[in-house]
């Protein structure tokens, strides 16, 4: 097998549950888990004369998500009915948007902290509006293979954002999935939870393959049954292998025979992909605009609006982090991607503290670690951004290394306690510039070995007397032994 | 006058003023059904207790003088494509003749509201798709002035049972004539409000976005009546106008003046019937001599409007239907048989070495689909379906569906420009008095044309109303349609009821032997 030049074109298809607590077309409840069929009502199961009537508040999350992806919203949208029979599927058609869709031609911008890629634009295709269908549960383990229905799904409201194939890596299609769940994230338009199915997708991937002067495209393949981002990444990086492979052993082209487009699922155990059967039903969904529902209308002033009210999004906010903190791109990118709170905190913090990277490092290293360990969320951590600002000032007024001040904060968790009372329950106190002269002193003389490096200019060596310091009086600062040390040497 | 000749207006004055009870008036239609429908065939299920019981309770707050609706006693016969609560709602269909809504459509809400008497639900052609009540899963219903012709559909049994005095007032549906057709059939007054008066919520939905609501009774006054109950915005529906609603009863008296009357020209041709012409010309003329003046006028583009009709219509059933899958109600056909027939078919094949074909089975899920819907529809709504179902496939969608919507468009404008020069378009309901049962069934064709003169209404979204104005030798009531603009049922009620005061053709009444 030689090896090819490829290029691997990607677009991701993703469905995001809108937080709108009730359902897009009827009033009842989206909550996640309660008992199959019991968020019903004659509307979402599709009962014989029931009617459809929109949820004003779904379309105004759906908007809100779609002015963020830079979309252009149209004056005017419509709904429409997508015709195909499956048992989860109760009125036989699935309310979406067809010709007209809510959103269009919009771009979500990615980036890698460690510059893995270029940052690039990704163009979003469309933004668009449906129900959800329920759920069919396969009961194969009674031997009948019956299957059940629970319609409680049925009706939730869906944003299907469609990326143009503009990715060109497995690590591409993470970077663009993990910004696009930020944003939403941000926007508080849905929890994104991929385990309950608030956040699913689907991927369309081929390569380009030139040959000659001309470029051959492999068949495309859509992916599905990915339930994480891991997943995503680690089922196209299969994919693409696999596609290769396929093509050295027999060279099909995209619309050439037996090169149409083909859907596969991703068995995450074997990490494989595998051929899924197509649907019984042909991908002739017959849409035609739905009659029971009127279009919808935004006029150019309420988009503007909802511009308006969008607040810093995540790539604003780590530009302006870096701006007004001093930090670098990698310290916002950390920050910003875990979520806003703790974006706030960091502020508080950096303001108090007086140092953006201290605060910064302070955050990434210990904050995050103790909410790990507390299994608690940034807004429930005991201690204040105000509270630990003051511990900050203290080490940049060089009153405590950074080392003892982790001892102080862990004891202003323990016991509720400020800064201050925390130091003093752990007698720390600042040592006199003269008692640190004589006792440097007294070390030096102790140690004429050590000494002898240090003329020789082994300054690693001072770490010995720092020690010995620190043995000595734990309240001293190691960065003023080390360098009184070294001034008596140079004396000397 | 016995109480079951009477109109509503006058039973409702009669229960006001004491003199009746709503027990005696209930009784007294419930008699007549029990006497005359094994016959006439009006009414899929009649309920006999319930409709006691409500009439019982109103007779009681009526005594002790607490407010009672503005229906108060009075019985209604509903078609049976309107959900109600706890009472089986059919469609006509045998897909759902064991369906039972677990809730009421805003009419039937609105009627229970104001106090009438849910008497009975009414037969009808399935899912409303028909012209005669002939494709009624269960039975025809007969035409109550000629048991061997039909009382026109698809609200088939809501004109007959008003025409033979089973109900004083009736509900129908009307999506391209069906309320409009049968009541001209069976010499009674039957109106198709303006898209969007009447709620749809609960209406079984045929074609939805031509779909509506409408009384049938024996006088324009009497379905003012009921059209102020069930009419105004319901936010079940989003297709229900935000208008006002005006007060049809406190003006339905008040003749217009200055009528201008417009004559479509095209509603003159040929398939209409002589002495429908002559009775309709007859009527125009007594406009005339109340003061109305005549114009012709042209609905250029209606000579499509059956054809239009008949691709937008099946586009949307088509889509309306698909929910009939067997799967979450209605029929569903024998499991157990299915599989068996499905391992029989395998295991020929296995037999026969044809092993290649075995993909080519059904699954389970797709044969239960497949029997379900052919076993569970009607021929007319499996042709309506397929029809449909073609006309918005991929590749024909913009020839058929597209079109039509396009030339819908034209057919509003041609009213629209029509209205500005006249008040109301007067002509004949439909092409024909009663036909005989049986007589169009295997002629799918000639059915449609019976909408020649309806459908066009449905596509504009207008209201229309049919009157009785006259009778053939034969002595089969001719109906008289009149459109009005959309939203202007109060002009429409009155100018039926100004030829109401005029004449007596809906006095009239079919010898019930």
């Amino acid at each position: 097998m030689t090896n090819t030049a490829y290029e691997t074109i990607i677009g991701l298809e993703v469905h995001v549950q809108l937080q709108t607590g009730t359902k897009l077309f009827c009033r009842c409840s989206t909550n996640f888990g309660a008992e199959p069929n019991t968020q019903t009502c004659p509307v979402c199961i599709g009962m014989p004369g029931s009617l459809p009537v929109m949820n004003r508040a779904a379309y105004s999350l759906g908007l809100k998500t779609a002015v963020a992806l830079n979309c252009q919203i149209p004056e005017f949208t419509k709904w429409d009915r997508k015709q195909y029979f499956y048992p989860d599927l109760p009125k036989g058609y699935q309310i979406s948007q067809f010709d007209l869709p809510m959103s269009e031609h919009g771009w979500l911008e990615i980036s890698d902290p460690k510059d893995a890629f270029e940052t690039k634009k990704i163009g979003i295709t469309r933004a668009h509006l449906e129900d959800d269908a329920g759920k069919s549960m396969h009961d194969e383990a009674t031997g009948k293979s019956d299957s059940r229905i629970d319609l409680n799904r049925t009706g939730t409201p869906l944003l299907e954002i469609v990326s143009d194939p503009d990715l060109r890596s497995a690590h591409e299609a993470r970077a663009y999935l993990t910004e696009l769940k930020l944003l939403l994230t941000y926007l508080g338009v849905s929890d994104c939870n991929m385990q309950e199915g608030s956040l699913r997708v689907d991927a369309n991937i081929n390569l380009h393959i030139p040959i000659g002067d001309r470029t051959a495209a492999t068949p495309i393949v859509e992916v599905k049954n990915m339930n994480s981002f891991r997943a995503v990444e680690r089922a196209l990086m299969y994919e693409a292998g696999r596609q290769i492979e396929s093509w050295h052993s027999n060279p099909v082209e995209l619309g050439s025979p037996g090169g149409h487009k083909t859907t596969r699922g991703w068995d995450d155990q074997m990490q494989v992909t595998r051929i899924q059967r197509q649907k019984e039903e042909s991908s002739d969904y017959r849409y035609f605009p739905d009659p029971d529902l009127l279009p919808v209308t935004a006029t150019a002033g309420e988009v503007e609006a909802v511009r308006g009210q969008l607040g810093e999004l995540p790539a604003a906010l780590r530009v302006s982090l870096v701006k007004k903190h001093g930090i670098d791109d990698y310290d916002a990118h950390v920050l910003v991607n875990q979520d806003r709170p703790l974006v706030d905190y960091f502020e508080a913090l950096a303001a108090a503290g007086g140092d953006g990277k201290r605060a910064s490092n302070w955050v990434q290293q210990d904050v995050l670690r103790l909410l790990n360990e507390m299994g608690k969320t940034i807004e429930q951590f005991p201690v204040a951004a105000s509270a630990l600002g003051e511990l900050l000032k203290s080490i940049g007024a060089g009153d405590i290394d950074n080392t003892r001040a982790k001892d102080v904060l862990q004891e202003m968790i323990d016991s509720q306690v400020s800064a201050v009372d925390a130091m003093v329950a752990l007698g720390i106190e600042k040592v006199d510039t003269s008692d640190l002269e004589s006792l440097c002193q007294e070390l030096l003389e102790a140690n004429p070995a050590v000494v002898a490096d240090l003329k020789e200019g082994k300054m690693k060596a001072v770490g010995a007397l720092i020690g010995q310091a620190k043995k000595k009086n734990p309240n001293v600062n190691p960065a003023q032994i080390k360098s009184i040390c070294i001034q008596l040497v140079e004396k000397m | 006058m016995s109480l079951i000749d009477s109109s509503a207006i006058d039973l409702l004055r009669l229960l006001n003023s004491g003199e009746i009870t709503a027990v005696e008036v209930t009784q007294a239609y419930l008699d007549q059904i029990a006497k005359h429908d094994a016959r006439i065939q009006s009414f899929l299920s009649v309920g006999t207790e319930s409709s006691l019981e409500q009439a019982a309770s109103v007779d009681r707050r009526r005594a002790s003088g607490k407010p009672v609706g503005e229906l108060a006693g009075l019985p209604v016969a509903v078609k049976d494509v309107l959900c109600t609560e706890g009472w089986a709602t059919s469609c006509g269909s045998k897909m759902l003749a064991k369906f039972v809504p677990p809730y009421d459509a805003t009419v039937i809400a609105r009627l229970r509201a104001a106090d009438a008497v849910l008497i009975g639900k009414t037969n009808m052609d399935e899912f409303a798709m028909g012209g005669s009540t002939e494709n009624s899963a269960f039975f025809p219903t007969t035409n109550p002035w000629d048991t061997s012709r039909t009382p026109g559909g698809s609200s088939g049994g809501s004109a007959a049972c008003v025409a033979a005095s089973m109900a004083p007032l009736s509900i129908g549906s009307d999506t391209g004539g069906s309320i409009r057709q049968p009541a001209g059939f069976c010499g009674v007054t039957g109106l198709k409000p303006t898209y969007g008066r009447v709620s749809r919520y609960g209406l079984v939905a045929f074609a939805s976005s031509l779909d509506q609501v409408g009384p049938l009774a024996n006088t324009a006054e009497d379905i003012a009546l009921v059209l102020q109950t069930i009419a105004g915005l319901d936010p079940l529906d989003s297709t229900s106008a935000p208008v006002d609603l005006p007060d049809f009863c406190a003006t339905v008296n008040q003749p217009l003046d200055g009528l201008r009357l417009g004559i479509v020209r095209e509603h003159f041709g040929p398939g209409l019937d002589d002495q429908v012409e002559t009775a309709v010309r007859r009527a125009i003329r007594e406009f005339e001599s109340r003061g109305a003046s005549v114009h012709e006028i042209s609905l250029p583009h209606s000579k499509y409007a059956i054809a239009t009709y008949y691709v937008i219509a099946p586009c949307e059933a088509s889509s309306n239907l698909a929910r009939y899958d067997g799967v979450h109600y209605g029929y569903r056909t024998d499991e157990i048989e299915m599989l068996a027939e499905l391992a029989d078919e395998r295991k020929q094949l296995l037999a026969d070495g044809n092993e290649k074909q075995l993909d080519n089975i059904d699954s389970p899920l797709m044969r239960m689909y497949r029997m379900s819907r052919s076993e569970g529809f009607g021929s007319e709504v499996k042709r309506r379906i397929m029809l449909g179902a073609y006309a918005l496939s991929a590749g024909y969608k913009d020839a058929y569906y597209v079109k039509a919507l396009k030339v819908r468009r034209l057919i509003r404008n041609d009213y629209d420009d029509a209205f500005k020069d006249v008040d109301l378009i007067v002509g004949p309901t439909a092409p024909t008095v009663a036909f005989g049962l049986g007589e169009m069934t295997d002629n799918p064709l000639a059915m449609y044309l019976q909408d020649l003169y309806t459908v066009s209404a449905n596509l504009a979204g207008i209201a229309g109303i049919s009157i009785p104005c006259g009778t053939t030798s034969e002595g089969m009531p001719i109906g008289l349609q009149l459109q009005a603009p959309p939203f202007e049922e109060e002009r429409l009620l009155r100018a039926a009821q100004m030829f109401q005061q005029a004449t007596d053709w809906h006095t009239q009444r079919p010898e019930m032997s």
